[in-house]
């Protein structure tokens, strides 16, 4: 066989299997086996995306759970980074904050839906405070770890040319716990993301991608669902390479650090 | 703490006891400063009794419902839907990250389907499970087989890519042939990454089990008693609730994973 | 006749470079019981050829026999230690390491491990029978790994840059051991370094390969007795003959 034929054949494959997949299921759904509002066909969840872009709803919703999730995490990193920064540099908080955390960390963030839904009300908050919860857990650990993994060479080495407290915090440390935090923000993300679902499902009032699939069924509309459900995934994969994926090539991957970031 | 750690293996009996005590002492401040806090502002009523019940509160009824056996009932119920969906997850993932680490035809056709759904959050796929599968248990196992699976197939299939050449030839150098070189070194080879997407697939299989249960009204679980609890403003079994969760949680992370790995890849020196 | 007969071999291969030559032409003959090394600069193609004796590759042309028959790939009839010390499985102990080649041959219990036993004592590791390989310095790790490639019998022993990675100390004192073993076991031994010393002190006869193509250029026939004296004057003159042939070789290419 050509080389060339060597060298695409990974993707021949990818390419045969997604359209093998597509085939398999618009069999099922076109064979009438099952119930056309369970399993509706490939063009019918198609016609379900297109129409929700064009009137408008399922932007407004995604733009609704955006929005959660950026307030959530925005939040979580207000809380997690300055106190993981902390608790890595100095031995008391971190022995103060740890057993908290670690006490907290196994609590599943839907858990709390119930909690905050009497506190909150339904709606942005709770929703917020689930996304909120959700994100800080890794955000903590990873700023922690990351501060504590700095090299301390790199400090000895500031030290000796005359650097004081302040400057060895904001010129080594925190450029030298880069790594760690950008996959700190990166599982934070991913972690946001199962959050908000979730909490909109269970606590949302109206809008939101989660309560889109949660209603939908009540009204039998799986094709709205796998629609709703295709765009969680877009919105999450482009996340994944264009923000993070920028936000690493930019620092740590320009800087030769991208080993030790890998969370 | 370190220092308290090497202090400890060299002072005399009666100072290593009393630093011993220290460091308990300095791992519940926090707590009991917490729990101050919490139960000063309980008691001041600042927030309505009803929404922000005392410990005392929370722990009689964390007592009641054990003593009635209700809160046993919840918890075995959602433990043994763990148990079901993880096992049905570790099956189905570990088979399928093995073939796709083995045979280029299967990681081919697979990865394209795996990391399509990797993206989306599980629960997401809730409504679409019952939608499907009905209420009730069968729908809850399903989810979460289906989510847990792929943190284990992942992890699985890297363990196979990463077991290390120079084993493989030696292994063939001895006269192995593929059968017993899957065995005898491709498996153990693979297992510190396998761990740890089983641990992750648990870790997964908890939360998004929660979840679930109060989506899916399930009669018993944790999940659907902390939801129903809302109905009556029980935020004291609530929080009740939240503890046994967050406990059942960590019991799973401490015990059963980490004296597995003790046993198997600590030992062997593949894994710290 | 003699044990291994390599005959013309060459191994060429596709690049997105072009074709490269890895090994051209290469042709000698190893007597049985015989120690040779297999001397060159990196890219010379000694370990490609070694891992053609052993069977990991083929050759794209020429012939290799052992034995008398031609070689059709991998065989009990060849141990193999490698440079890196991970080469031990880390989820068995030194013993069941040992013990590896005797599963595959289908010995049964009792009589295997007493074998994988008397080849851990050949190299003096009998008291860590039981240890885990990552309790075991470098050093004895490849002490496990000889007795490994030794325990099933095979009549040739292969060996790339086994002790490039340990200090020189321990180094020296695997080279003493390796001479004890082989004087002991007689096996035939193919051995790949890169360190002229090593060579003199190691082989009955030195082949020296050249790169661009890898060929094997000439050989050197070391004739003093052992255990050998590395700061005799014999032994140096060998080193200057075998460093002369290896420079001769870098001009001739530049």
């Amino acid at each position: 066989m050509s080389a060339l034929a060597d060298r695409t054949r990974p993707f021949r494959r990818h390419l045969t299997s997604l359209l093998l997949a597509a085939a398999v299921y618009e069999g099922l759904a076109r064979s009438g086996a099952f119930a056309p509002a369970l399993l509706p066909t490939l063009a019918n969840v198609a016609r379900a995306l297109f129409e929700g872009v064009l009137d408008g709803t399922l932007p407004a919703h995604a733009l609704s759970t955006l929005y959660r999730v950026l307030m959530g995490l925005a939040l979580a990193i207000t809380i997690a980074l300055p106190l993981g920064i902390l608790m890595g540099r100095y031995r008391p908080i971190e022995g103060f904050f740890l057993p908290l955390a670690s006490a907290l960390m196994p609590i599943p963030s839907l858990a709390w839906v119930p909690l905050f839904i009497l506190w909150f009300g339904l709606g942005n908050a709770t929703a917020i405070g689930i996304v909120c919860y959700a994100a800080v857990f890794p955000m903590l650990v990873n700023a922690w770890s990351g501060v504590r993994a700095v090299n301390p060479l790199w400090l000895r080495v500031a030290n000796a040319m005359g650097a004081g407290e302040r400057t060895l915090f904001w010129k080594v440390i925190v450029p030298g716990s880069f790594p760690f935090l950008l996959a700190g923000l990166r599982q934070a993300f991913l972690r946001a993301w199962i959050a908000v679902v979730g909490a909109e499902m269970l606590a949302a009032s109206d809008w939101g991608l989660g309560w889109i699939i949660f209603d939908a069924k009540e009204f039998l509309k799986a094709d709205v669902m796998l629609a709703a459900l295709a765009v969680i995934g877009l919105i999450g994969f482009a996340f994944e390479r264009l923000v993070f994926g920028a936000l690493e090539r930019l620092t740590v991957e320009r800087w030769g650090m991208l080993r030790a970031g890998k969370g | 703490m370190q220092s308290v750690g090497s202090a400890m293996a060299s002072a005399p009996t009666s100072q290593r006891s009393s630093t011993r005590w220290h460091t308990l002492a300095a791992t519940a401040l926090p707590f009991v400063v917490v729990g101050a806090l919490w139960e000063i502002v309980a008691h001041l009523e600042i927030f309505p009794a009803r929404l922000f019940p005392s410990l005392e509160t929370i722990a009689s009824v964390f007592v009641r419902l054990t003593v009635s056996g209700l809160l046993p009932h919840h918890a075995a119920d959602t433990i043994l839907r763990l148990v079901s969906g993880f096992a049905l997850a570790a099956i189905v993932g570990m088979a399928v990250g093995i073939a796709m680490g083995r045979w280029r035809l299967a990681e081919d056709l697979a990865l394209p389907i795996v990391s399509m759904g990797a993206p989306i959050p599980g629960i997401a796929y809730a409504p679409l499970f019952l939608l499907w599968f009905g209420l009730g248990n069968v729908s809850s196992i399903l989810l979460v087989g289906f989510v847990s699976a792929f943190p284990i197939i992942f992890n699985t299939w890297t363990g196979v890519k990463a077991v290390k050449e120079v084993w493989v030839r030696a292994a063939l150098a001895m006269g192995a042939d593929e059968r017993r070189l899957f065995h005898k070194v491709i498996l153990p080879g693979a297992l510190p990454h396998t761990l740890t997407g089983l641990r992750l697939g648990l870790a997964q299989a908890w939360r998004i089990l929660i979840g679930v249960e109060m989506l899916a009204a399930v009669p018993w679980g944790l999940g659907w008693m902390i939801f129903g609890a809302r109905e009556f403003l029980n935020t004291d079994v609530m929080l009740a609730g939240v503890v046994v969760i967050g406990a059942i949680g960590l019991a799973l992370e401490k015990l059963v994973f980490k004296r597995l790995e003790d046993f198997t890849v600590v030992r062997w020196g593949m894994m710290s | 006749m003699p044990h291994i007969e390599v005959c013309d071999v060459s191994l060429a291969y596709d690049t997105p470079a072009g074709r490269v030559v890895g090994v051209a032409g290469a042709s000698f003959d190893i007597e049985q019981s015989e120690f040779v090394c297999l001397v060159g600069p990196s890219g010379c193609g000694k370990s490609t050829l070694l891992n053609i004796i052993a069977g990991f590759l083929t050759p794209t042309a020429g012939a290799l026999r052992i034995g008398g028959r031609p070689v059709t790939g991998r065989g009990l009839d060849r141990g193999i230690v490698f440079q890196d010390f991970a080469q031990l499985f880390p989820w068995r102990t030194a013993l069941k390491n040992v013990a590896f080649g005797l599963e595959m041959k289908g010995i049964a219990n009792p009589e295997r491990e007493k074998i994988a036993l008397e080849q851990l004592r050949l190299v003096k590791l009998e008291k860590f029978a039981n240890a885990y390989p990552h309790h075991l310095s470098g050093g004895m790790q490849q002490r496990v790994a000889i007795a490994r490639a030794l325990a099933y019998d095979p009549s040739v022993l292969l060996m790339d840059e086994p002790f490039a990675a340990l200090d020189a100390l321990t180094r020296d004192d695997m080279q003493r051991l390796l001479v004890d073993v082989w004087q002991a076991s007689r096996k035939t031994v193919v051995y790949v370094t890169h360190n002229v010393a090593e060579a003199v002190y190691l082989g009955d006869r030195v082949l020296v390969m050249t790169p661009h193509p890898g060929t094997v250029k000439c050989e050197v026939k070391i004739t003093l007795a052992r255990p050998r004296d590395p700061l005799s004057v014999a032994f140096i003159d060998y080193q200057k003959e075998l460093l002369r042939q290896l420079s001769l070789n870098a001009e001739a290419r530049s």
